[in-house]
């Protein structure tokens, strides 16, 4: 039995709780199902073999509702919403623009010369002005009253006492114009004004509405990546599935050209797969029986068939999908500031309006109601909370999709901007500057023993082991065939080796270290070990209680983007250190191929961490490269964590950032990522403040006694609608940053 | 000064200490979640903006937008890591189970209208 909940659309009343829980009820295989009228939900208990998600949907909508059975829809409507809402908007302001229009050619100095007689009488402009101020300028006040309401304030409250003033202004004065006479008024009324402010902060509206479409594409292009069937071989037949009835242990069938659907690994056949859309990885990687793939990737030579093994919220890119959410939904420590301003923002903008008039009509020069109802009009239109809202998570949503497409997920906003700061960056040596399958190279047997013979002892000893070499010597084992013995007694000593008995006598595996602590004599073969290590080989000694028997030189081979990406990484003035359990010299031999200066070697597993803290204490900004496995204390303790992917567990926990492309050049890239969009949300909130700081008090009129400069209200709206459009704007422009 | 403009000067005085207490001295009464699950009304703010839910339990907030203004159209909760669209007319269902004790603030997609989550 499975229990799957669904938001369902269309419910208004109670009754309708019922006639969906019985339209449910009747699907066969359904044991239970429930609706919740408050939160929208139904909640249904079934058998899985038995009904899908997809039946219990149309059962649903016979009943005349609609349950949403997978994100992917929700996002659609989210989208549809939003183009409708895009729809309206336009309209809107082509008809406030255009009538607004006609205002401005009947009133304005110049242009009412050339203007048909009509337009220039006040009562039709009073109507073309209503119609602009109640039809399009009714979305201010929708949204105005209830905050109003509810005691808060927002952009459409200044908007809406701007033009009404304006408004009511010239249909008073177009009304009575007596009355402004005898007070010392010229009757000329502002409708262009309000219609105008309307029809250009709605203009605004509209083209920030369409670029903020496109701050959230990463998710929409995610979610459309997953396939919408799979084909399960099931009694010996290849039958199509939805994707939400694959279960774990189907069999799948993927021929070439197909999208593989779900994780799993490869049991039958081999392919190569274009695994770009998921890791950002641009090589198609090759792969046979017994290989990882992931759902939502390409097949694309090979047919296979594979075992499901993460379905649903479970496979990669679901994970990934999740993250990147999370990311765009967190809130970057930089954008508290402009967060608490904004809180105060609007009500100040409002006492700022109220003392402008009061000062213009006190000691203004005449008219003085003039200079002051416009001035204060212009200084409620002027301020522009909205920039500075937008300017962080705007630049964060670009940021973090703009990361997962090239296989770089950022945790959240915190580790993104902690990483621009980065000024050390510490790699672990094995399995992530390096391939981290280390090979056997060298067998010295010393005295009467021969190279069997030790490989022998050393692979029996070593297959209670789980350190990432002992892997080496039991594959050399292997293909040399020398067997294995029985091992009592096994013991791992980190940071040095292995001991055991085979047949009664003890044997002791490991470095110098552990033959030094054993008291066996290394004074013989010492220049023969330096050497080696010289080469970058980790060598280990193989010795029963009393002597030497020979040893075992393995290395590990750096990865091929290593070189790359430390050069990257240096090119930015960012210090790279190495940290490695292995011994000094062999360590250095790796560093240096790699082009690490800085080396910290045999530094035991338990110790990273401690590490990591001294380098800290330098004063630097360290974030620390791991596989996010063995190193999660020392990824959590540096200022970031880098976890390499392994696998297709996405989320690791200690880790700030995620390659899922296992490319170390991507360590650079994320930095560089992380430094533009800083300086993108640094750009956006410079502007979004210097725009109000410096226009403002324009508006107000602080230019006027030395040279007579007043804002406009048109022009106030005009400069509005483009602030918080070149906010979004700069935004946009991260999704063409090169990495 | 004559009389009229002494009268608008004071008069503006005056509208400039009423804008503050009515919207800046806005005192929200805090809304304790009585069993767990809450629905907030979104319309011109948040309605309750002040809500004490019980630390390490899982609670429901659904939200509800009445309101048409593009402004409430996501809610944000940060320290959530959650930024939620909401439809119009429809609920939205958060779930969250908050570990630390403290205030957690929530805001629409821009930052303008704020509500807050108390701990406790």
């Amino acid at each position: 039995m499975e229990s799957k909940t669904y938001p369902i659309k269309g419910m208004h009343c109670a009754s309708c709780v019922r006639v969906i829980e019985r339209a449910v009820g009747k699907v066969a295989g359904v044991n239970k199902a429930h609706v919740n009228l408050a939160t929208e939900q139904l909640t249904v208990v079934f058998n899985k073999n038995e009904c899908t998600s997809d039946q219990i949907a149309s059962a649903v909508e016979g009943a005349g509702y609609k349950a949403i059975v997978n994100e992917s829809i929700e996002q659609d409507d989210q989208r549809q919403e939003k183009l409708q809402e895009l729809e309206n908007l336009r309209i809107k302001v082509i008809a406030s623009l255009f009538l607004g229009g006609l205002i401005v050619w009947g009133s304005f100095p110049i242009l009412m010369d050339f203007s048909p007689y009509p337009l220039q009488n006040f009562w039709v402009q009073l109507i073309l002005g209503s119609i602009v101020q109640f039809w399009p300028g009714l979305d201010f006040y929708r949204a105005a009253i209830p905050a109003f309401k509810n005691r808060t304030a927002n952009m459409d409250t200044l908007v809406a006492i701007g033009t009404t003033a304006a408004y009511l202004y010239s249909v008073a004065v177009t009304m009575v114009p007596m009355v402004f006479e005898g007070l010392g008024i010229e009757p000329m009324p502002y409708f262009d004004v309000a219609a105008v402010v309307i029809g250009l902060i709605l203009l605004g509206r509209y083209f920030e509405a369409k670029a903020k479409l496109g701050t959230s594409e990463a998710i929409k292009k995610l979610l459309g990546l997953a396939p919408k069937t799979a084909r399960v071989v099931r009694n010996n037949e290849e039958i199509d599935v939805p994707l939400s009835e694959v279960l774990v242990g189907d069999l799948i069938r993927v021929r070439p050209g197909e999208k593989i659907p779900v994780d799993g690994i490869i049991i039958e056949g081999q392919s190569s797969v274009d695994e770009s859309m998921v890791t950002g990885e641009s090589i198609p990687v090759d792969k046979n029986k017994g290989d990882m793939v992931i759902g939502a990737t390409i097949n694309k030579s090979g047919s296979f068939v594979f075992k499901a093994s993460k379905i649903g919220s479970e496979t990669m890119l679901s994970q990934i999908i999740k993250l990147v959410q999370d990311a765009q939904g967190s809130k970057a420590p930089i954008q508290r500031i402009a967060d608490t301003i904004s809180a105060y923002f609007v009500p100040i903008v409002i006492m700022l309006a109220i003392a402008t008039f009061g000062i213009w009509y006190t000691f203004g020069p005449n008219p003085a109601f003039l200079f002051a109802l416009l001035n204060s009009i212009a200084v409620l239109i002027i301020a522009c909370p909205c920039a500075m809202g937008l300017a962080t998570p705007t630049a964060i949503m670009v940021g973090t999709g703009r990361g997962a497409e090239k296989g770089i997920l950022i945790k959240d906003a915190e580790s993104l901007e902690v990483a621009h700061k980065v000024n050390t960056v510490i790699f672990d040596k094995t399995g992530t500057l390096t391939i981290g399958k280390p090979e056997v190279t060298n067998i010295v047997p010393f005295a009467e023993n021969t190279e069997k013979d030790v490989l022998l002892i050393a692979s029996s000893l070593e297959k209670g082991s789980e350190h990432s070499l002992a892997d080496a010597i039991l594959k050399k084992g292997e293909r040399l065939s020398v067997g294995s013995l029985v091992v009592t007694s096994f013991k791992a000593i980190s940071g040095f080796g292995i001991e055991g008995k085979i047949n009664e006598k003890k044997y002791a595996f490991g470095n110098i270290k552990l033959m030094d602590k054993k008291e066996i004599k290394t004074a013989e073969f010492k220049d023969q070990v330096t050497e080696l290590e010289g080469e970058g080989k980790t060598v280990m000694i193989l010795s029963d209680e009393k002597n030497a028997l020979g040893l075992i030189a393995v290395a590990d081979t750096l990865k091929e983007s290593a070189k790359e990406g430390i050069t990257a990484l240096l090119d930015k003035n960012i210090e790279v250190v190495m940290i490695t359990g292995d011994n000094q010299r062999a360590a250095e031999a790796i560093a240096r191929e790699a082009g690490i200066k800085r080396v910290l070697a045999e530094v035991l597993p338990q110790d990273k961490e401690s590490e990591v803290r001294k380098i800290q204490n330098e004063g630097k900004i360290v974030a620390m490269v791991g596989d996010g496995i063995n190193d999660a204390p020392a990824l959590a303790t540096a200022d970031i964590g880098i976890a390499m992917g392994s696998g297709t567990d996405v989320a690791i926990e200690a880790a700030g950032i995620t390659l899922v492309n296992k490319d170390l050049r991507s360590v650079a890239q994320a930095i560089e990522l992380s430094r533009k969009t800083m300086r993108t949300i640094k750009i956006n909130l410079f502007w979004a403040f210097g725009y109000n700081v410096v226009l403002i008090p324009v508006a107000m009129g602080i230019l006027f006694p030395i040279w007579g400069i007043l804002m406009n209200p048109i022009l106030a709206s005009a400069a509005m609608a483009m602030s918080s459009i070149s906010v979004v704007g700069n935004s946009l422009l991260l999704k063409k940053v090169r990495l | 000064m004559s009389i009229d403009k002494l009268f608008v000067l004071l008069l503006s005085i005056c509208g400039i200490i009423l804008t503050y207490w009515f919207f800046l001295k806005n005192n929200e009464k805090e809304v304790e979640v009585s069993g767990d699950e809450i629905d907030i009304l979104v319309e011109g703010g948040y309605k309750p903006a002040s809500i004490v839910i019980p630390s390490r339990k899982a609670t429901k907030i659904n939200f509800l937008r009445n309101d048409p203004s593009s402004c409430l159209e996501e809610v944000v909760l940060g320290d959530f890591k959650i930024r939620k669209f909401l439809p119009l007319n429809q609920k939205v269902t958060v779930e969250i189970t908050p570990e630390k004790k403290g205030e957690f603030g929530f805001s629409c997609g821009m930052g303008m209208f704020h509500g807050k989550l108390i701990v406790k």
